[in-house]
């Protein structure tokens, strides 16, 4: 029933859109029909492409995200939990957060050339933040009274971590985590606007140059259908976390 | 009869003996940007092993205070708390602590959150026995696989104290446990209170705003407060008063009676 619910909407986006090819708001330069794109996207799959930008933007993001989401949760674990760390690192960190993560592309692009690796670490970074801002946040945020009781009846180290503070702030991992997802993705496109040869960022500016606009609604449909396909395996994931720990 | 209410009981090897405390020209002051406050003066005084100290004393004149720095959750700016003659230094094993709130921890159960009481030693299953006995003991068997949000404040508070039970230590340090509770369960747990402490003794410390538990469960009544309306003043002991008679005392009694007036008057309240 929920599934049918949410198909209402992009269900009937389809039909407006399908409507425009027919009425002629806009024209087919500017918004190809629905039937062009499929078109397209049918044109790159026998010609063996599209696969090939899939698969490389998503692996370009799942190592991105894994990499820059891991060390997001050691830091934030790290600062939230020591003043000292807090104290000795909190200042650089922030520093480094507020410079816009577009501003290192040309930095990446000169220690590490117009390889994987730029756009990797590019994607590493966008995923870093969020996750380590909202682990550090709700860290200093668990309830004091709750840890105090804890360490009241004995718990110290790694059981006070995995019975108060790990389960007071599995929540706010996952968000943590889900917002790191969609930069990570927000990244990629960015790296591969920049400077690649493959991926659905380059599909982007690619069909851009050649006036292919349905090879960018290709792009722009398959962006979507993958980020919200990961954010739900992410979802998934959470749900099983809470039940485990909560 | 349970276990836990059975001298000698199936957990006997793991209960700790009751332990003597004494508070030594223990000093505690807050600094606040209008500088510092003093909350606890000078307070000396020898709980005897074995012995349930009740405590009174208006509202925020320091009774948490002391309480928390015989668990070592609090240090002294002065002076020292010593159990068993060893001073506190940090959390104390030898204490539990029921607190003024309920503190469970939200993601896991009843049955879960009084099983964090456990002493270390206690093996699995003697662990497993004594929190279903716990639990029956203060009511809330029926309600051992509920959370905590999903059970009343009251229900709460008293898994808070099965908790501090579990742990069956040598100094418990009760911080208004009966106070979300109805007349009723009140009184069962203040019966409970007596049962469990007659069969394993324990040194209780037990505060309370409630004259009439005081005198209906302590040994002696130490009230806590402020000598003069100096407010620069902290609190120190106005009166160390030994309830006469054996537990539990019959508050109707002509004794009890002018000891609960004069306590009245000692908080401030007159004409009762
Ligand atoms: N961590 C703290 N920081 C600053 N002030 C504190 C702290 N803990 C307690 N105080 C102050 O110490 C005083 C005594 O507090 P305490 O909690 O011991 O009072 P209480 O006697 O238990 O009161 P109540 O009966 O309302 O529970 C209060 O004025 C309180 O503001
Ligand atoms: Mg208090």
């Amino acid at each position: 029933m929920r599934l049918l619910l949410s198909l209402v909407v992009p269900g009937l986006l389809l039909g407006a859109w399908q409507l425009n090819s027919v009425v002629g708001v806009f024209s087919p330069i500017q918004l190809p029909p629905p039937s062009a794109v499929l078109a397209a996207a049918t044109e790159l799959v026998e010609r063996g492409e599209l696969w090939l930008h899939v698969a490389i933007s998503t692996q370009r993001v799942l190592i991105g995200f894994t990499l820059g989401a891991a060390l997001g949760l050691a830091f934030g674990a790290l600062l939230g939990l020591s003043r000292l760390a807090d104290a000795l690192l909190m200042t650089t960190i922030g520093a480094l957060r507020a410079v816009p993560s577009l501003a290192w592309v040309p930095l990446l692009i000169l220690w590490m050339k117009i390889g994987e690796d730029s756009k990797v670490t590019l994607i590493v970074i966008g995923a870093f933040f969020p996750v380590f801002t909202t682990l550090f946040l709700a860290l200093r945020h668990v309830d004091r009274q709750l840890v105090e009781a804890g360490r009241a009846f004995g718990l110290r180290g790694v059981r006070l971590l995995t019975t108060v503070l790990l389960p007071a702030v599995v929540p706010a991992i996952f968000s943590g985590l889900r917002l790191g997802l969609a930069q990570a993705w927000l990244f990629l496109v960015a790296a591969e606007l920049i400077a690649s040869s493959l991926g659905l960022g380059f599909l982007l500016v690619d069909s851009s140059s050649n006036g292919r606009t349905d090879r960018i609604f290709l792009a722009i449909i398959l962006l979507a259908v993958l980020g919200k396909t990961t954010d739900a395996l992410l979802g998934v994931t959470e749900r099983w976390a809470v039940r485990r720990w909560t | 009869m349970t276990a836990l209410l059975t001298p000698g009981g199936t957990h006997a090897p793991h209960h700790n003996q009751a332990l003597g405390l004494r508070f030594s020209r223990l000093g505690r002051s807050f600094g606040s940007p209008e500088g510092k406050r003093i909350v606890l003066q000078d307070v000396s005084l020898d709980v005897r092993a074995g012995e349930i100290l009740a405590i009174l004393g208006t509202s925020g004149c320091g009774k948490s205070t002391l309480l928390r720095t015989a668990a070592g959750l609090d240090a002294p700016d002065s002076g020292q708390v010593l159990i068993d003659g060893d001073p506190v230094r940090g959390i104390d094993e030898r204490c539990a602590v029921a607190f003024q709130e309920p503190r469970l921890l939200p993601w896991h159960t009843l049955r879960a959150n009084v099983a964090i009481g456990l002493p270390r030693s206690a093996s699995a299953s003697t662990g497993k026995a004594k929190v279903l006995e716990l639990l029956e003991l203060v009511g809330l068997d029926p309600f051992a696989a509920l959370r905590p949000r999903e059970v009343s404040g009251g229900m709460a508070q008293r898994a808070s104290l099965a908790r501090a039970l579990a742990r069956d230590p040598g100094v418990l340090l009760l911080d208004e446990p009966f106070g979300a509770l109805d007349a009723l369960t009140r009184i069962r747990m203040q019966d409970l209170l007596l049962d469990i402490h007659r069969v394993r003794p324990t040194t209780v410390l037990l505060v309370t705003h409630d004259v009439d538990e005081a005198l209906l469960l302590a040994d002696r009544i130490l009230v806590l407060g402020r000598g003069s309306a100096d407010t620069q003043e902290g609190s120190s002991i106005l009166e160390l008063i030994a309830v006469p008679g054996v537990r539990p005392h019959d508050r109707n009694s002509a004794d009890l009676g002018a000891l609960r007036s004069t306590l009245l008057s000692m908080l401030g309240v007159t004409g009762r």
